[in-house]
């Protein structure tokens, strides 16, 4: 199995991804923003946290513009496996890959803590290793985490079955509680919350890891 | 485009004394040029002198064969084993976050990670120490909010976790708040880089951010006391780009790999200057400078600003001519500047050309081999005055008072404004105590923490000097970590008041006995002087911030207290009530001594501590608020209630130092009293935990309402 981890100037979590990606069985590569082409025979790609070309524009904006995501959306439309997390996951809504938008927190403020999610779909290559409504705490790290969708958008979300996880409690007044939302064909899952750091038991967790379990073993059945 | 010729104003003006300036006609052999004289002014003020504290800091121990490098470079460096080592400092902001707190804030924590990585070291944990001045002062709640975000907005951005630091409140910082940041590096020892330059001809770079007017004069502002002209001085402080600094350093640590840095120096106070005459120095050259290389973001700058210009995210490199390309690569990669300014050249000078005309042209190595020194005039503190009775209070009506102070509630609503898990590798988290990282990729993990009491250190300078340090070894012992070495931010108001200085000196004393008795060298450190507005100083206030290590994570002690588990107290226990956080937020008093500290029994203590780790569950030190604040603080960590069988003010909020509380079964507890036996340790069961509620001397409340008061008691004090 092989994923790849895109590094853009800001990224931050992207080490801390390729760790949870490899201590999962990828074969992990990390790739620039400003390559053109994906590795071949790849498996997922990964959009890490952090603060690329530093958040300057809109969250996610300018890397949404940059020559990698080109790559990165043909590779989802072509029925490939993205997770986006964090600021991962405002660059895949600036990209069009998933919709809605991420705003400033409703609190102002940004926010680090423990979160308790709800598993709100088991019905996707990134959460069949978890239990229907299960509960877990993967912590938030972000300013920019409040999730807004307009009403029909939401709908058909809701339909869909496309709320991968929601917020116990409100941190960043997101809509619906949604804290993650899959693409239509669901292969495609952005995530404020951070699995990548509760992956191992000296992170004092290891709700994270079913996340990273379920694609691997969604990807070896593929 | 002509200088304004020197005059006396002028010379006031950049802070130089007439017998300073004196020196520097002697050095000269003429009157200086208006750059000379920003250059000098740059070189010599307290900030980057160290006039008034040099004879005092040489005092203290700086050696240990853990020692990789002591003071004198960008950071110090201890060795952590397998090769590795850690680099850390600690670095005061005070100045410019009293004038612009976001901006202020951002740009300490901005520079010491560039202090870190200068040495070829990944920052992987920040901390910042803190000082307020009361919540009910006009411009506390604004200064909280702006320095807490612009630290959390750099280091957040940046990608490093602040893991831990210290927040306090008193009158005496209404007028000068206090932002020391501290941060920590990792390096592999035999890939250290240091700003000694070699070999004559070599190119000098300049790498990272375009330099612009921001900070000019910055150092020299942060050398004066404030008046009621500080708003004027908003355009000295300095703007940070944390996405600059993050691709400077990754940038800086692929350039290394390319082996094109002979050496390193970051641009912090007055920027420009202070790197080059570093390099220069540390390697017996000259430097020549071409100020119309430099890439710069504002038109028509001067070589007087361009010296003294603090733009940030900035560093000076002597290359290796052959290495160029590669070097130069790295750089366009990252979208930074990479130009070559001038050369290193045989003759001790520092020659400044800019529009063709030499603008300085000065004897490089006088400029820190002639600098001032003082031995200034002190006199020592007078004895802390006779502690006058303390009514013996309800101990549960004193909790409350002292949970909900802004001095002793949660920090929860600071810290979560940090990211404290990036990087993947935070063990403990901020909270109580000492926080700890795993070394990424070993099974190792390194703690740390910063601590002072300031009312301490007034009282008694030298038995607080030696406090802060004792708290900070204790604060490691109790997460299991092995104390290695500690950096020092020596915060104090006019260093020309007798007064002021003799704090100084009983602090640096007690400092000094301290890390010697408890093997922990001073390896880093920064002096922040003239910490007084309109007269009125601070609190001495020299905090420690400190290293330890775990050689693997079975060494940690990161549990909590269970029902059931029994509370031990080990240390002396005699009731000190002298200006305890009891007498300070309950009778709003501040008398008495500081209390003692017996660095024999620290140690002994601390080394049971750590040698018993698999007979405990959790444990903390005991400081601020004695035993029964440290008692519902782990009952709140652990949601169990606790109950404490002592009864009596003195022994419950008494401060007597070398205490540890621990919880642990029964049966631990027992293996722990014949191993205390054995060791000369004192160790007496004081309560227990359990239930949902917190019985101390015949009166008890619900565990809830006291974490409640605790946990919503800053955001009710300053959101």
């Amino acid at each position: 199995m092989r994923a790849a981890v895109l590094v853009f100037p800001g990224s931050n979590c992207d080490r801390d991804l390729a760790v949870a990606f490899q201590r999962a069985g990828f074969d992990t590569h990390m790739v620039w923003h400003k390559d053109t082409e994906l590795p071949e025979r790849l498996d997922v790609v990964g959009v890490p946290g952090g603060f690329s070309y530093g958040d300057y524009l809109r969250c996610g904006a300018i890397a949404a513009q940059s020559p990698i995501m080109r790559a990165v959306a043909g590779f989802a439309a072509r029925g490939g496996h993205v997770l986006g997390i964090c600021n991962g996951f405002q660059v895949l809504c600036e990209t069009r890959l998933l919709p809605g938008v991420l705003m400033r927190n409703a609190g102002l403020k940004f926010t680090c803590k423990m979160q308790a999610l709800t598993v709100e779909t088991t019905d996707s290559p990134f959460t069949s290793a978890y239990k229907p409504g299960q509960e877990i705490v993967i912590p938030v790290a972000h300013h920019d985490g409040n999730y807004q969708i307009d009403a029909d958008g939401l709908a058909r979300l809701q339909g869909e079955d496309r709320i991968a996880f929601a917020y116990e409690g409100n941190p960043n007044g997101s809509v619906a509680h949604i804290a993650g939302v899959l693409s239509e064909n669901r292969r495609v899952l952005g995530l404020m919350p951070h699995p990548e750091r509760v992956v191992d038991e000296a992170h004092g967790g290891t709700d994270g890891a079913p996340l990273f379990a379920s694609l691997a073993e969604a990807l070896v059945s593929a | 485009m002509t200088e304004p010729a020197i005059t006396q104003e002028l010379i006031e003006a950049h802070g130089l004394k007439p017998d300073e300036y004196e020196r520097l006609l002697e050095i000269m052999g003429r009157e200086p040029t208006f750059t000379e004289l920003g250059i000098f002014s740059a070189m010599w003020n307290e900030h980057c002198s160290y006039k008034s504290s040099k004879k005092w800091l040489r005092t203290l121990p700086t050696d240990g064969p853990q020692v990789i490098c002591g003071p004198g470079e960008n950071a110090g460096i201890v060795d952590i084993g397998d090769g590795q080592a850690v680099v850390f400092k600690m670095e005061s902001h005070n100045h410019p976050s009293y004038i612009e707190p976001y901006q202020g804030a951002a740009t300490g924590v901005g520079g010491i990670l560039r202090d870190v990585f200068t040495m070829g070291a990944r920052p992987i944990a920040a901390m910042n120490a803190l000082s307020f001045g009361e919540k009910d002062h006009p411009k506390t709640r604004q200064l909280v909010h702006g320095v807490v975000e612009g630290i959390g907005g750099y280091g957040n951005c940046f990608g490093v976790p602040t893991i831990g630091g210290e927040t306090r409140f008193h009158a005496a910082y209404n007028g000068n708040c206090l932002v020391n940041a501290f941060a920590a590096g990792l390096v592999d020892a035999d890939k250290i880089y240091y700003s000694e330059a070699s070999g004559v001809g070599m190119p000098v770079v300049y790498l990272g951010a375009k330099t612009g007017r921001d900070g000019v004069g910055g150092a020299t502002m942060a050398s004066a006391e404030f008046d009621d002209t500080i708003e004027e001085k908003r355009p000295t402080v300095q703007v940070g780009d944390p996405f600059t600094e993050k691709r400077l350093m990754e940038a800086t640590l692929e350039l290394m790999a390319t082996g094109a840095v002979i050496s390193i120096q970051d641009m912090g106070a007055a920027g420009l200057t202070c790197s080059a005459v570093e390099m220069g120095d540390k390697g017996g050259l000259g430097v020549q400078l071409r100020l119309d290389d430099v890439p710069q973001r504002e038109e028509n700058m001067t070589a007087y600003e361009m010296m003294l210009s603090e733009s940030q995210e900035r560093m000076l490199m002597v290359l290796h001519p052959e290495k160029e390309a590669a070097a130069r690569a790295v750089f366009e990669k990252w979208d930074l500047d990479f130009a070559i300014v001038g050369e290193t050249i045989a003759e001790d000078r520092f020659v400044i050309i800019h529009g063709n005309e030499v603008k300085a042209d000065v004897p490089l190595s006088k400029l820190s081999s002639e600098a001032p020194e003082y031995d200034r005039p002190w006199v020592p503190t007078e004895p802390a005055t006779e502690l006058e009775p303390v009514p013996e209070v309800d101990a549960i009506d004193a909790l409350k008072i002292l949970l909900g102070s802004p001095n002793y509630c949660s920090r929860s609503w600071i810290y979560q404004q940090y990211d404290h898990m990036v990087m993947a590798d935070t063990v403990v988290a901020p909270g109580l105590g000492a926080g700890v990282v795993r070394v990424h990729g070993t099974e190792k993990a390194l703690a740390f923490t910063s601590d002072v009491t300031p009312r301490y250190v007034r009282a008694n300078p030298e038995e607080g000097g030696k406090q802060a340090v004792a708290e900070a070894y204790r604060n490691l012992c109790a997460v299991g970590a092995k104390p290695l070495a500690t950096t020092d931010n020596l915060n104090f108001g006019n260093p020309e008041k007798p007064e002021i200085m003799g704090q100084f000196v009983g602090a640096i004393k007690g400092i000094g006995a301290a890390c010697s008795a408890l093997d922990m060298p001073i390896v880093s450190g920064n002096v922040s002087l003239y910490n007084e507005t309109d007269g009125q100083g601070i609190l001495p206030t020299p905090t420690i911030g400190a290293v330890g290590l775990l050689t693997s994570l079975d060494e940690l002690i990161a549990g909590t207290a269970r029902d059931g588990h029994l509370a031990l107290l080990v240390g002396e226990t005699e009731g000190h009530l002298g200006q305890s956080a009891l007498l300070y937020e309950v009778f709003n008093r501040e008398d008495g001594d500081a209390p003692h500290v017996d660095l024999t029994a620290e140690r002994r203590n601390g080394e049971f501590i750590r040698e018993n780790r698999e007979w405990i569950n959790a444990c903390t030190d005991l400081s601020d608020g004695g035993l029964a604040l440290a008692a519902v603080e782990m009952a709140i960590a652990g949601e169990v209630g606790v109950t404490l069988d002592a009864a009596d003010t003195a022994t419950l909020f008494g401060e007597d130092q070398g205490r540890y509380l621990i919880a642990c079964s029964f049966d631990k507890a027992e293996a722990l009293m014949v191993a205390a036996g054995r060791a000369g340790v004192t160790i007496q069961t004081v309560g227990k935990f359990t239930g949902d509620t917190v019985r101390i001397g015949g009166s008890d409340a619900p565990l809830d309402e006291l974490r409640t008061i605790w946990a919503e008691a800053f955001a009710g004090h300053f959101a």
